[in-house]
């Protein structure tokens, strides 16, 4: 019939112009930055200065700002991500504990940037600038380990629940044989969960690497805005989605608005294939794990 | 047996380290809805919902960012609740390269950084009308939502069973009649439920209405003009030097975790009070 | 040869490259039930979905030979057209579970678009329900959703709402398989009942059921057609040693 075959072609429709809402981001974005390309070129990305004043602009501060908060970041939450997702997929499925846990990572997970940022600003810069004091720093409070750690508390929810969906993935009838021999659940989860899952989890981590390193208005409130290279965890800095933040509106050339465009393109291109990599891995282990 | 019990041992410790990890990771989540509570329930009362702010050093209330964020929110789920319903039709229809690579590229879309999809906004919509606006503050964050309708729309049909669409099919209806009076009223909470949860997600966003929505002290319900919006507010208050600023901040944040935290409990009862019994 | 309302001619079918149905000639007479057995994977299925051309819904699907209905190749009809006609009932009760029971059995009518008045209506769910033995049980709560009824209920649900169209014919592909003995009794009372108005094409992989219901039987294997005629002649006097295998038992 006329009307399904219309139909029919409207989910295509739908479907196509996502793929096109996402290439022409990418597309909008390059040529976006084209007057910022042209005059810096690829050195933009290795260049140390940041200068709105006399329109000198390159990449790399706020490049090492979101690496070192990112990592940071990724590192501090380790442990809880992987002790939640054994917590809740291996140790209390079921219960009143385990659901009030999943409530609760749920709830960390639904909280605003901007409330993380705030609530930084107010209770964790103070601490660490006691903190700072106490180790004879100079007491900035503000910074690249006080982003890390509000983007630290940020991850943990989403590293937890990718990690616990992939653990729960792990066949039952494999656990069972380990037990069965005698393994007691450390030695299941070293030796029989942990080698399964090891691929999912790696991609869960480079998944919440990825949300990290995007992340804005929290790192935005508590970085310090510093557009230098860092050269302690304890000075202000600047990432790339902060500088943006912090610019955009009152960026006065042509040529500072292409280069914040310009830093929106490299934080594009490094999510897209942090993002790409993580849900190809996951894509394929839920496929192989369903067969 | 002392190797035995050696390995007990470890795998006691090891149980307890995982259950302090577990427990810690929760504090935070109650030390800040403390702070939300402690600061920011005694700045709430009826006047701080319906006047607009003031001058320093007073606040006010924050009448022009609820109506401003339910302007975005409004805007963005006419731009990605159609679109994205029938694009996760398409995925649950469909069985070819294209559809899994369309499946991986919305997750991509999902994981970029909100102020990416902030610029984008500024470039396609801000740059051609001229001026920030709520249009173009709600178009970001329609991009934004649209991920996760089509995923909850593509997640809730693969589970309607095929003999709902047979049953359908022999009585004579077509494909269309089948998809909207079988198939989608059987997966409606699971869909609305995605689309409730999208709503708490963006309602909170900041960073893509910087340079969009931008913010406006004054009440408006015209897309083409800025709005504020609760998040922006807070933002703005929080990096104020006024005490009293800060302190509606708090108010504000307080009311914006309410609002999200009611969807998110609402979805987890009502997806079990309304979900369709197949 | 008017009886004859269904002639399946020289029929195959299946999916991709592998014919399941090869080469059936079969003619079902009018007002009958004629029971369609055979271990599984024969292409009993296939063959009634083949009748209403819910067969073409997989994407793959293949045929050639023809299907006549009341004289009309079905392939030349529209297939919307044809399954008012020729209505279904599945292994499985599929009620709607968004729509009411009263508006399960009139589904065929809302779905179609096809508007009539309120008093219509309520005769029409009446008469099917009633048609159906399932009148007297749910008259006081037309109004709730099917799905809250229990699986034999379901099911009678469902040959209601596909009754209620008026078809000429109703295929049953394995009805009972689902359902508890007692609800499968009624069911089977309920098809002897029901051919007074229609033809009955009834699947089943039940032996005894097939026995105790249809006044015509055929025997499918291995997608060919062994052994077609009365319920009685195969039951008591099976012509083709392979019927007679499958009768006692030996396979399937």
């Amino acid at each position: 019939m006329l009307r399904d075959r219309f139909f029919k072609f409207g989910l295509k429709l739908a479907g196509g112009l996502i793929a096109l809402l996402i290439f022409s981001i990418f597309v909008s974005l390059v040529i976006a930055s084209i007057p910022s390309i042209k005059e810096f070129g690829l050195s933009f990305v290795f260049g140390k200065e940041w200068n709105p004043v006399e329109e000198h602009f390159s990449a790399l501060p706020f490049i090492i700002g979101t690496l070192l908060t990112s990592v940071l970041a990724l590192a501090i939450s380790l442990p809880f991500s992987l002790a939640i997702a054994f917590f809740s997929g291996e140790f209390s499925k079921k219960g009143l504990i385990s659901s009030l846990i999943a409530y609760a990572t749920d709830l960390l997970a639904g909280i605003p940037s901007v409330i993380y940022g705030f609530w930084g600003l107010f209770f964790l810069v103070p601490l660490i600038r006691k903190l700072e004091l106490s180790f004879n720093i100079p007491p900035y409070g503000v910074g690249i380990f006080t982003a890390s750690l509000v983007l630290s508390i940020m991850i943990i929810p989403y590293a937890s629940s990718m990690a616990r969906d992939v653990i729960a993935l792990v066949p039952s009838d494999l656990k069972e044989a380990g037990f069965a021999l005698g393994s007691t659940r450390l030695e299941v989860i070293k030796k029989v969960i942990f080698p399964y899952s090891v691929s999912g989890i790696f991609a869960g981590l480079l998944l919440a690497f990825g949300r990290a390193i995007g992340e804005t208005m929290a790192v935005t409130m508590v970085i310090g805005n510093a557009n230098r290279i860092p050269h302690s965890l304890f000075e202000p800095a600047n990432t790339l989605a902060s500088v943006i933040a912090n610019e955009f509106t009152e960026a006065t050339s042509d040529i500072h608005l292409s280069s914040l465009i310009y830093l929106g393109l490299i934080l594009f291109i490094i999510t897209f294939f942090i993002n790409y990599i993580g849900n190809m891995i996951i894509e394929r282990m839920s496929v192989n794990g369903r067969s | 047996m002392g190797e035995v019990k050696l390995r007990i041992l470890k795998d006691r410790i090891f149980t307890f380290i995982i259950y302090l990890l577990t427990f810690l990771s929760v504090i935070p989540l109650f030390a800040i809805l403390f702070s939300l509570v402690k600061k920011g329930l005694g700045v709430i009362n009826l006047n701080f919902f319906i006047t607009l702010p003031k001058p320093p050093p007073d606040a006010g209330g924050i009448l022009n960012a609820l109506v401003g964020t339910f302007l975005l929110v409004l805007i963005a789920s006419i731009v990605s609740i159609p679109i994205g319903i029938v694009a996760g039709l398409f995925l649950v229809e469909t069985r070819n390269r294209f559809a899994n690579m369309l499946r991986v590229l919305i997750n991509v879309l999902q994981g970029l950084p909100s102020i990416v999809i902030g610029i984008i906004a500024y470039l396609w919509v801000v740059k051609p009308m001229g001026g920030f606006s709520a249009l173009s503050g709600g178009i970001a964050l329609g991009i934004m939502m649209l991920p996760m309708v089509v995923k909850s729309t593509e997640e809730t049909i693969k589970l309607i069973p095929y003999t709902l669409r047979e049953a359908s099919y022999a009585l004579g209806a077509d494909y269309f009649t089948t998809i909207f009076k079988v198939v989608l009223p059987a997966g409606i909470s699971g869909i609305l439920n995605g689309i409730l949860l999208g709503i708490a997600r963006i309602a909170g966003e900041t960073a893509p209405l910087l340079f969009t929505a931008f913010g406006n002290p004054y009440l408006n319900f015209n897309p083409a003009k800025p709005v504020d919006s609760l998040p922006l507010l807070i933002f703005n208050y929080a990096m104020s030097p006024y005490e009293r600023w800060q302190n509606a901040a708090w108010g504000a944040s307080f009311v914006l975790i309410a609002f999200v935290l009611l969807i998110n409990i609402g979805v987890k009862l009502g997806g079990r009070r309304w979900r369709v019994k197949l | 040869m008017e009886s004859e309302i269904i002639k399946i001619r020289d029929f195959s079918a299946g999916y991709g490259q592998n014919f399941v149905l090869k080469n059936i000639n079969l003619s079902f007479e009018k007002n009958k039930v004629t029971a369609i057995m055979g271990p599984s994977g024969c292409g009993k299925s296939t063959l009634i979905r083949c009748i209403n051309r819910m067969h073409e819904l997989n994407l793959d699907a293949i045929h050639k030979g023809d299907i006549l209905f009341n004289g009309k190749s079905v392939f030349e009809t529209n297939p919307i057209l044809l399954r008012k006609k020729i209505g279904m009932v599945f292994q499985r009760p599929n009620p709607f579970p968004t729509m009411s029971i009263y508006d399960n059995v009139i589904a065929g009518y809302r779905l179609n678009g096809i508007k009539l008045s309120k008093k219509e209506f309520d005769l029409i769910v009446e008469d099917s329900l009633k048609k159906a033995f399932l009148w007297e049980e749910v008259k006081d709560n037309l109004h709730k959703k099917g799905t809250f009824l229990s699986g034999g209920q379901q099911q009678r649900l469902c040959i209601a709402r596909a009754m209620a169209v008026n078809p000429d014919v109703l295929l049953l592909d394995e009805p009972t398989s689902a359902l508890d003995p007692k609800a499968t009794a009624m069911i089977e009372e309920l098809i002897v009942e029901l051919k007074k108005t229609v033809t009955i094409i009834l699947v089943t992989h039940n032996r005894t059921q097939a026995a105790r219901v249809s006044d015509f039987t055929v025997f499918l294997y291995l997608g060919e057609l062994i052994e077609y005629g009365s319920t009685e002649t195969i039951f008591t006097t099976p012509k083709n040693p392979k019927t007679e295998e499958y009768l006692i038992g030996k396979f399937g």
